[in-house]
């Protein structure tokens, strides 16, 4: 070989090792780079998704808290009021912390027992102690119940539901049943029956849980049967065994405050779009589908109450319209995420009419004392609306049945037999607990006050204080 | 001195206030108090419970005046609080032995 063609290949052999050095360290670069953007998508979707789901706990979150606390709002002072206005002067205070103090009560009673007796899983009938003092409940969420809320808010929000139901039994009792019984009472009663009925119908394994396994799934969205049926039906009984205030009928016993009865009728209203829509657990298209059908309802059973009475008694008045308010809400309360707008309107209606005959005609027919309404409207308003959702409840409002009826007019007439079921087993649970609970509370302290303290008034005989002081 | 008392309609109290002042009659206790002569009463219902009311709203007023100005005072009350309608009220005269003012000690038609 030449010395030049030597060189020249020296040269060659120079610049390739140059271009090669040059295009391995591009190629490197670039494959550097192509995986540094492959883990940066990889990091990117994961945080979104972290995100989305922030986003929606943080929606749920909110309405799940504003609604436990319009549920509370529903009791005080909501049912304080409605209750206050409708019993004697000498009697507001004493009706008015009936529903005040189990604001306390059942608050530290379902933090130690409660929560978990109702939503721990157990047996059909009552749940274990796995959550006693609230051990495990916290900020993680519990997806057998919802799966987007801390379960600490789940816990929360079942409270107020288990504070309001022995509240509405007091107006049954009103006017006439001692303090201390009242404590003892509704303490065993959310033991015996609340809390057994809340399981058998929302908790995991529960009898009668549509939802998540019972034998007889029974719908309930927001408690026709936990809450109405069981103390409208206790308070039956309550109002059956204190036997009649002294002087009823005869004696005039108007309600002292109308006002305040409206008032706190428009508060239940209010309220209750917590109590209903709140029970979606979730702040999405559900929520709204309940919160539609209870405020039409509820608009319905208004108009079909003052209609009948208008008729009946000749004038329209506005305790009327205020009673069949809360009946429409008590009725549509099972119905609420099961149903379409228009069977919620009949639903209301029906109990308007309905439950104006009971408290008007069948209360005076048998003769019982039932001071507030308590039976006539929750009980008898609780049962109708449990059956009718059997009828009404539609897969195209709530799906839980994938694609399969869920009611009768989805093709399932089967499920007003459960409905029935569901009612009959609360209100059998209701009659037995409640009278047991009568019994032990009459011989530990006695349930009825003594003619002088009723007549005296359980303001002045059972709290030393008077609801309105003309002279201060 | 007599004592006048009246039982009144309540929405005629600012009339008959009106008429005491233009005679000179400034002062006088007024009470809130229920009640009724052959007027009925009227019916409420609640929750389909009937409740018949008999006593109604009244406004009594009394007063004591120099017994001259009786018959005028009385006249005069009368009058405002008159509207022809059953339920218009009654005034009742009585006698009153003494007066007395507390701020000075004033007795008989001085204390008045």
């Amino acid at each position: 070989m030449t010395i030049e063609k030597h060189n020249r290949r020296r040269h060659q052999t120079w610049m390739t090792r140059l271009a090669s050095y040059i295009l391995l360290a591009v190629l490197g670069s670039g494959m550097a780079l192509a995986q540094a953007t492959a883990v940066d998508a990889g990091q990117r979707l994961d945080n979104l998704e972290k995100a989305v789901k922030s986003a929606q706990m943080s929606g749920d979150n909110a309405w799940m808290l504003t609604s436990s606390a319009l549920v509370l709002l529903m009791t005080g002072p909501g049912l304080a009021l409605f209750y206050g206005g409708l019993v004697r002067r000498k009697n507001v205070l004493g009706t008015m912390m009936h529903s005040f103090i189990l604001m306390a009560t059942v608050s530290i009673l379902w933090a130690v027992v409660g929560y978990s007796l109702s939503f721990a899983e157990g047996s059909p009938f009552i749940g274990d102690l796995r959550y006693m003092f609230l051990h495990g409940v916290g900020a993680d969420p519990n997806p057998d119940y919802a799966g987007t809320i801390p379960q600490q808010t789940y816990m929360v929000y079942q409270l107020m539901f288990a504070i309001i139901t022995p509240a509405l039994i007091s107006g049954a009792f009103a006017e006439r049943m001692k303090f201390s019984a009242m404590l003892l009472f509704s303490t065993l009663w959310s033991l015996v029956v609340y809390f057994p009925m809340a399981h058998m119908v929302w908790g995991k394994g529960g009898f009668l849980n549509g939802a998540l396994g019972g034998t007889f799934p029974a719908w309930d969205f927001a408690g026709g049967t936990v809450v109405h049926i069981t103390s409208g039906v206790s308070a039956l009984v309550c109002a059956l065994y204190l036997g009649k205030r002294d002087g009823y009928p005869n004696a005039s016993m108007r309600p002292h405050s109308v006002v305040l009865s409206v008032i706190g009728a428009c508060l239940l209203w209010v309220g209750w779009f917590g109590f209903n829509a709140g029970s979606a657990v979730s702040a999405g298209a559900l929520a709204s589908s309940a919160f539609i059908a209870t405020h039409f309802a509820t608009a319905a059973a208004v108009l079909g109450w003052i209609a009948i009475e208008w008729v009946l008694a000749g004038k329209p008045s506005i305790l009327g319209a205020a009673s069949g308010a809360v009946a429409g809400l008590v009725a549509i309360t099972p119905a609420s995420g099961f149903v379409k707008p228009m069977p919620a309107i009949l639903i209301g209606a029906l109990a308007g009419v309905i439950c104006y005959l009971m408290v008007s005609k069948v209360k005076k027919m048998f003769g019982y004392d039932d001071a507030l309404d308590a039976f006539g409207v929750h009980g008898i308003g609780g049962t109708l609306g449990a059956i009718l959702t059997g009828v009404f409840a539609t897969k195209e409002v709530n799906d839980l049945r994938a694609g399969k009826a869920m009611g009768w007019v989805d093709g399932d007439p089967g499920q007003v037999m459960n409905q029935v079921i569901a009612v009959a087993i609360s209100a059998g649970l209701a009659i037995v607990g409640t009278l047991v609970i009568l019994k032990i509370c009459d011989l530990v302290c006695g349930v009825r006050v003594s003619k002088q303290d009723e007549t005296e008034g359980l303001d002045v005989s059972m709290h030393g204080e008077e609801g309105y002081n003309f002279e201060a | 001195m007599k004592k006048i008392e009246a039982i009144i309609q309540p929405h005629k109290l600012e009339e008959v206030k009106e008429a005491l002042k233009e005679i000179g009659i400034e002062g006088m206790t007024v009470l809130e108090v229920r009640g009724h002569g052959r007027q009925k009463g009227h019916k409420e219902v609640y929750r389909g419970q009937e409740y018949q009311v008999d006593l109604l709203p009244k406004i009594k007023l009394e007063m004591v005046v120099a017994s001259e100005r009786v018959e005028e005072v009385a006249t005069a009350l009368a009058a405002a609080a008159r509207s022809g309608a059953i339920g218009d009220g009654k005034i009742f005269i009585s006698e009153v032995t003494d007066a007395i003012r507390i701020r000075n000690d004033d007795r008989g038609d001085a204390a008045l």
